[in-house]
């Protein structure tokens, strides 16, 4: 094929990604610099309080932070619990081992919303959490915090991103020869040994680009602390989306997604170049 | 020992499994629920939510929405992407560029396309949305038929050439049918998520909401079993189709 030709082919894509992906970004680069008016419209005048504000305001870096430690709770809770389940399926799972894989990739494709929705209905005042406590008498009021706190958007964010983070560690189980597991057993090595030194170094890159996507799905995520959160419940994008909306104050918002944005790039950069690192030796 | 061993891992995995699908049995279940308080036990079954949805005006209107964004955008999505992964394919390249829709959190592009898009002479409205849709279903529709490309042998088109075959008589004559399955695997992906979809078209719908923002609405409101019904439709259609997908994308 001619070099004329492939390009050709290419240029739509290039064209819409330059209009509709590039140049929105690159102007969120440049709103962020810039100021509003006592009305809130954007004027074309450069300034970086935006910036101080974020780091200088106890509200955003402090939202940031929470945030983050919050992103890191809801991927390792991730890892903890992808490890059993992807280690049964790809080592234990003799039969119908595809029907199981299905099984944790089905959620990954599935409805962010139904799923979210489902923990209003188990955590609610009336949902079936409380309800089975207070028919089984271990309370007798409902207990209020498990719904529209901190603890149930976490709780959320660790059930919707559970299997970003399972088919990673899955595909890296699958990838460990058996005869190393073997081995490390002919040598002595105790099963415990055998995972924490033999199979746990071989499915790290899996963990960690994983868990990266937890933690940026969760530095992104505005949508779970705004449904299952309470009043106080205050994520980063949460910040982005009400300068946006009610607050108004386009510039501050794009500076804080313009920060949210060198996070989520810094973590994928780690994660990449930690992968690529792995790969060679 | 051993036996022990295998079942606390047995026993693990499967809870993992369990919280993993508890929760949508939960919807499910209590979408036949006679009440309008989601407690437990149900004591009466019914259909009655189900009628109500079908009944709820503004609830299909947002189906109907859903499904026209849906069908354009993949249409749109397929248009680009097709001609994009051949031309990717034999460049034999394949960058993180083409991720970057996927990877960059939803809530940046969103406000990105909202502050943006006014500019290009788009105000808010499904045509926002549609292009909002677009732009990361091209992204899926790339890396999927990417990777069939990936497996295709490579003499089948030289083969063609030789025939003497024109490059387009190559394309849609030998590619094209062996990429098939791909492709109806993308598009079937490419629908669901579009219909799921939540983060962008946020910020860049005006007064007709697609399903999701729909569902999103009744859920601020607070609980009404009719999102159980609405929620498990979505949830048996959304489903059937990324298992269909699954199977095509297996095929070669």
């Amino acid at each position: 094929m001619k070099k004329a030709n492939k390009y050709l082919l290419l240029a739509p894509l290039l064209l819409w990604l330059f209009l509709f992906l590039v140049l929105p970004y690159f102007f969120i680069l440049t709103q962020s610099v810039l100021t509003t008016d006592d009305f809130g419209k954007v004027i074309y005048h450069f300034n970086l309080d935006s910036y101080i504000k974020i780091f200088t305001n106890p509200l955003y870096y402090e939202t940031l932070t929470r945030t983050f430690i919050y992103a890191i709770i809801v991927a390792l809770a991730c890892i903890l619990l992808s490890l059993p389940l992807a280690y049964f399926i790809a080592f234990k799972v003799q039969k119908h081992k595809s029907f199981y894989y299905t099984l944790i990739v089905l959620p990954f494709w599935m409805s962010y919303i139904v799923r979210a929705y489902a923990w209003k209905i188990i955590l609610g005042e009336q949902g079936i959490f409380n309800s089975s406590l207070m028919n089984l008498g271990i309370i007798d009021k409902p207990l209020r915090f498990v719904l529209y706190s901190d603890f149930s958007v976490i709780l959320c964010l660790i059930y919707i991103f559970l299997p970003f983070v399972c088919i990673p560690i899955y595909t890296s189980f699958e990838q460990i020869s058996k005869s190393f597991v073997e081995a490390s057993k002919d040598l002595g090595a105790n099963s415990w040994k055998t995972f924490w030194k033999v199979i746990f170094p071989l499915i790290l890159p899996g963990v960690i680009s994983g868990g990266t996507l937890a933690l940026v799905l969760t530095l992104g995520d505005f949508l779970a602390a705004s449904l299952l959160g309470g009043p106080n419940t205050l994520f980063i994008s949460n910040i982005v989306q009400n300068l946006f909306g009610t607050s108004n104050d386009k510039p501050l918002g794009s500076a804080v997604g313009v920060v949210l944005l060198v996070l989520v790039f810094l973590l994928l950069e780690f994660s990449s170049r930690y992968e690529k690192k792995h790969e060679t030796q | 020992m051993k036996k022990v061993r295998l079942f606390i891992v047995s026993f693990s995995a499967f809870s993992v499994l369990w919280f993993l699908y508890f929760p949508i049995l939960i919807i499910i279940w209590f979408s036949f629920n006679k009440e309008s308080v989601s407690s437990f036990p149900i004591e009466h079954y019914s259909l009655d939510w189900y009628v109500k949805l079908f009944h709820n005006k503004s609830m299909m209107q947002a189906v109907r929405i859903s499904f026209f964004i849906a069908i354009s955008s993949t249409i749109a999505a397929l248009i680009i992407g097709i001609p994009s992964a051949y031309a990717l394919h034999k460049y034999n390249y394949f960058g993180k560029i083409i991720l970057l829709p996927i990877t960059l959190p939803g809530i940046v592009t969103g406000v990105a396309m909202l502050s943006f898009f006014p500019m290009l002479g788009i105000p808010l409205s499904l045509t926002a949305v549609l292009i909002g849709h677009t732009t990361f279903l091209i992204a899926i529709m790339i890396t999927q038929i990417l990777a069939r490309f990936k497996k295709l042998d490579p003499y089948l088109e030289m083969a063609a050439f030789d025939l003497g075959a024109s490059p387009l008589q190559a394309f849609f004559k030998v590619i094209l049918p062996n990429i098939k399955t791909a492709i109806i695997g993308a598009v079937l992906l490419s629908l669901v998520l579009s219909m799921d979809e939540i983060p962008v078209t946020f910020f860049l719908i005006s007064r007709e909401n697609t399903l999701p923002i729909e569902i999103y609405g009744m859920m601020r409101r607070g609980i009404t079993p009719e999102v159980n019904a609405v929620a498990t439709l979505v949830f048996l259609v959304s489903s059937t189709a990324i298992f269909m997908s699954l199977k095509f994308n297996k095929e070669n």
